[in-house]
């Protein structure tokens, strides 16, 4: 891992990954979007609706994977002060922070039609607007905590948030929720293939996506550093 | 209920969203890598 510490050559690494991730990415997700939108078959009990959860269960997908990838970050920030781990986490909350969003906003268009409700306080929705609200806080503190570079609260914070990914996995077997329950597992799989499609598309075109947001800006971070420590130099040169 | 009022907000939003960011993105990192290139050549 600390093969990757020096930030030159993870700039290496970024600059050649990055456009493998996005054009791809792009291309699937169009891809899967069209396909989920006008070749899938309606679902025989929700109609058309269905065609929201092409985008719905991506969104939640990278929303809950996306703050395990910004808990890891920060741990390895906390434990092994690896240079880029915080640079990681920070790259990651703003998109994890959308697609929790999206996640949200696509699951009430599918609840009104579906359930006749745009919202219900139900343990999976509820725990799903808890972890916004901890990308927001994390964006917030490490906003805040910008100037200083020994801060920690941001990445305490993202590792106590990381109680609320089982609680987001289990809700909906744990409690009696509306919301219901998974339809593919590792042992099982209750969609039928024309639907299943679009939908591992949909899941592998946004992955890519996610992925290349948080490159591009790790490599804007680093860049706006080293412009700020070069500033740095030469003032103190000239002085 | 006609299910299509619901589905192309849930896709318009959700392209909006992503294309959005994917830009921002992009533009923020060519911006900040250009400023450290013309910096290092100083």
């Amino acid at each position: 891992m600390h093969r990757f510490a020096n930030p030159a050559r993870f700039l290496r690494i970024a600059r050649a990954v990055t456009p493998w991730l996005v054009l791809p990415g792009l291309l699937i997700t169009a891809a899967a979007l069209y396909v989920g939108l006008f070749a899938s078959p309606p679902d025989y009990r929700q109609g058309d609706s269905v065609r929201i959860m092409y985008v719905h269960v991506p969104a939640a997908w990278l929303g809950s994977g996306g703050y395990l990838g910004l808990a890891v970050a920060s741990l390895t920030a906390l434990v092994w002060r690896h240079p880029l781990a915080n640079v990681a986490g920070r790259a990651i909350a703003l998109p994890g922070a959308l697609f929790t969003a999206i996640c949200l906003v696509t699951g009430s268009l599918w609840g009104k039609p579906t359930w006749g409700t745009y919202w219900v306080w139900d343990a999976r929705l509820t725990s799903m607007l808890v972890l916004l609200f901890l990308y927001l806080g994390y964006l917030a503190l490490s906003a805040a905590e910008s100037d200083r570079p020994e801060a920690r609260g941001a990445a305490i914070l993202s590792l106590v948030g990381t109680l609320n990914l089982p609680i987001i996995k289990y809700s909906v077997e744990w409690w009696n929720t509306l919301h219901q329950g998974p339809s593919i597992t590792v042992t099982k799989n209750a969609i039928a293939p024309e639907m299943l499609l679009p939908l591992l598309l949909a899941l592998a075109g946004f992955t890519l996506l996610f992925g290349g947001i948080v490159l591009m800006r790790m490599r804007t971070e680093l860049a706006t550093t080293r412009v700020a420590v070069r500033s740095r130099r030469l003032a103190e040169a000239h002085a | 209920m006609n299910h299509i009022a619901f589905i192309i907000p849930a896709y318009v939003l959700t392209v909006a969203g992503l294309v959005g960011l994917l830009l921002h993105s992009w533009l923020a990192m060519r911006a900040a890598e250009r400023a450290a290139d013309e910096m290092r050549k100083r």
